[in-house]
């Protein structure tokens, strides 16, 4: 557990002093930023016309969850493959460390990143609680927010599991954003012309375990055991991947 | 504390190393002597837990790097050859990261005395990025050392230094050797001579000789070559070598100079000096060439095949 947390703390830190992670904190700050005074802006003008309804966050997390889809390949492409391409992996090889530790710490330090996003889009929905009386429903906002943690979640461990591959920065963002991509849209459609299968397909498609449940307030295990599986994956294969290179 | 039996190593079909064999005790120095791909920095791989070996066996302060490497790596300070550092860390952060991964319980007191030891202190605020390559060896060596290891693996400390930061890092290297065990990698002859206690010398994935800088020295002086200058017309001078006893193979270079060498054990250089003197030559230049590693492997194998 300990050897999790150092690895993760000094990924953190490392975010705090890297340029695209700058980029991309303002810019999911900005858009949401936007996005939510939009909706302020809507709702105060037509507060006394529409009167049954009531302003809440939803709007803003479905926003996040579509900006993470783009920019959590660029938070997770230098995660290992950049200590492979440097060299610096053969140091954490032979710390006291094992695999799987350094792994979970490379997700953890990404997470915790978002994680801080996430708690500063927070704001958004205190502010709109202080428009509406008599407030908003505080835990539809925060199974929505659980979401975009869990969402956060499956793709930083695919991202962490795929960085684990490659030695090269490009080639990891390139074929992390293609799987997010396919997981995201892609692997709807044939849910809705394929005459069998039709019900994996439909599981397999991650916008739809948010959007249609989460994002709505709701809590379904089936979406729990998907989000949470789909990161174990990911680190599994992340920790697979450094031991083939071990034993190569 | 390094026991090494039958260490063999495949990269798929590519055997690396073939059967090693070999040990260092405490407070020794053992320097690896091969040429570039003779399997140093696979040996050392295996040995710091990096890789397991495909075959044989390997114990590193009493545990076997396979089934324990963690215990292993506690133990171990490796710097890995091309001494690779994270460029956006400072000297300080850095240091602290790795203490932390170690769980040393007093990191600072021992990053300050480790800077101290590789003489950094002063850089210890500054972006590893900016630090010279002598000084990123010797980050290099204190990251190696902040745990104050049992073992100490070092492979090719250093390569790509100047002259004056060579003598520097030797001279850390042997004095950190005095209570540690320390396995370090070259491929130049008189560094193995100069630090190591025992040298190992290697080719091909194979040991090809073991012994101590003193015998190996002797077993070399028959593999000396001199080179010789004289002022003016050298036509005669080959003849004239060869009346002195002791010379060997005397060849006339097309810079104008001549190459002999000489029989093991036997230095003529001062009977050539008083002989081309008494011949009324002006004598410019004697000096010992060494010889290539390849060359070396052929005269410690007794094969009779020194000069071409
Ligand atoms: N990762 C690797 N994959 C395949 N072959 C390798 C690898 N590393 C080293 N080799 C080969 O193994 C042999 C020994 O290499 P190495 O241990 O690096 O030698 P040295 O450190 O003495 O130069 C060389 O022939 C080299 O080409
Ligand atoms: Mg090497």
């Amino acid at each position: 557990m300990r050897n999790i947390w150092i690895i993760a703390k000094k990924e953190y830190d490392h975010y705090f002093a890297s340029l695209i992670a700058y980029a991309v904190a303002f810019t999911i700050l900005l858009v949401l930023g936007i996005i939510f005074g939009v909706n302020l802006w809507y709702y105060t003008n037509n507060a006394f016309q529409s009167s049954g309804t009531i302003p809440d966050s939803s709007s803003v997390t479905g926003a996040f969850v579509f900006l993470l889809v783009f920019f959590v390949p660029a938070l997770t492409m230098h995660l290992v493959s950049d200590e492979n391409r440097l060299g610096t992996l053969e140091l954490l090889l032979t710390a006291p460390l094992r695999d799987h530790e350094l792994i979970v710490g490379k997700w953890l330090g990404g997470f915790l990143f978002i994680f801080t996003l996430v708690v500063i889009t927070l704001v958004y929905p205190v502010v709109i609680d202080n428009f509406v009386q008599p407030g908003i429903d505080w835990s539809m906002v925060l199974t929505s927010y659980l979401g975009v943690l869990l969402v956060t979640s499956a793709f930083l461990g695919l991202g962490v599991g795929i960085s684990a591959m490659f030695s090269n920065q490009i080639a990891t963002m390139f074929v992390t954003f293609t799987l997010f991509v396919f997981l995201w849209w892609l692997v709807g459609f044939p849910a809705n012309l394929a005459p069998v299968g039709a019900d994996v397909f439909r599981y397999l498609d991650m916008s739809t375990h948010f959007y249609d449940t989460l994002n709505q307030g709701v809590i379904q295990l089936g979406d729990l055991v998907y989000f949470l599986s789909l990161t174990a994956l990911g680190l599994f294969i992340g920790t697979t991947a450094i031991e083939i290179r071990r034993w190569r | 504390m390094i026991k090494v039996k039958g260490l063999t190593k495949d990269y798929g079909a590519r055997r690396a190393i073939n059967n090693l064999t070999f040990d260092a005790e405490q407070g020794e120095i053992v320097g690896f002597l091969g040429p570039n791909g003779a399997g140093k920095t696979t040996t050392m791989r295996i040995l710091s837990g990096y890789m397991p070996p495909t075959d044989g066996e390997a114990v590193v302060a009493g545990f076997d790097v396979v089934t324990d490497s963690i215990e292993v790596r506690r133990r171990v300070g490796y710097m890995p050859e091309t001494v690779p550092l994270y460029r956006d860390m400072s000297v300080y952060d850095f240091l602290k990261f790795m203490a932390d991964l170690r769980h040393l319980p007093n990191a600072e007191d021992r990053i300050d005395e480790t800077l101290e030891l590789v003489a950094m202190t002063d850089r210890a605020d500054g972006y590893i990025g900016n630090l010279s390559k002598g000084m990123k060896q010797r980050i290099g060596l204190a990251q190696a050392l902040l745990h104050r290891p049992e073992v100490l693996i070092l492979d090719e400390p250093t390569i790509g230094l100047d002259p004056g930061q060579v003598v520097e890092v030797r001279e850390l290297i042997k004095e950190i050797g005095k209570e540690r065990t320390v396995l370090l990698s070259t491929h130049i002859l008189s560094e193995a001579q100069n630090i190591c206690d025992r040298v190992l010398i290697i080719n091909k994935g194979k040991i090809v000789t073991e012994d101590t800088p003193e015998n190996l020295q002797a077993r070399l002086v028959g593999a000396e070559r001199v080179i010789l200058r004289i002022r003016g017309e050298q036509d005669d001078l080959p003849l004239l070598l060869k009346k002195v006893k002791g010379v060997e193979d005397v060849e006339p270079r097309s810079d104008g100079s001549v190459e002999f060498a000489f029989a093991p054990g036997r230095d003529v250089r001062p009977e050539v000096a008083r002989a081309l003197i008494k011949e009324g030559y002006d004598l410019l230049e004697m000096r010992l060439v060494g010889l290539s590693l390849e060359e070396i492997f052929l005269e410690l194998t007794g094969s009779e095949g020194k000069g071409n």
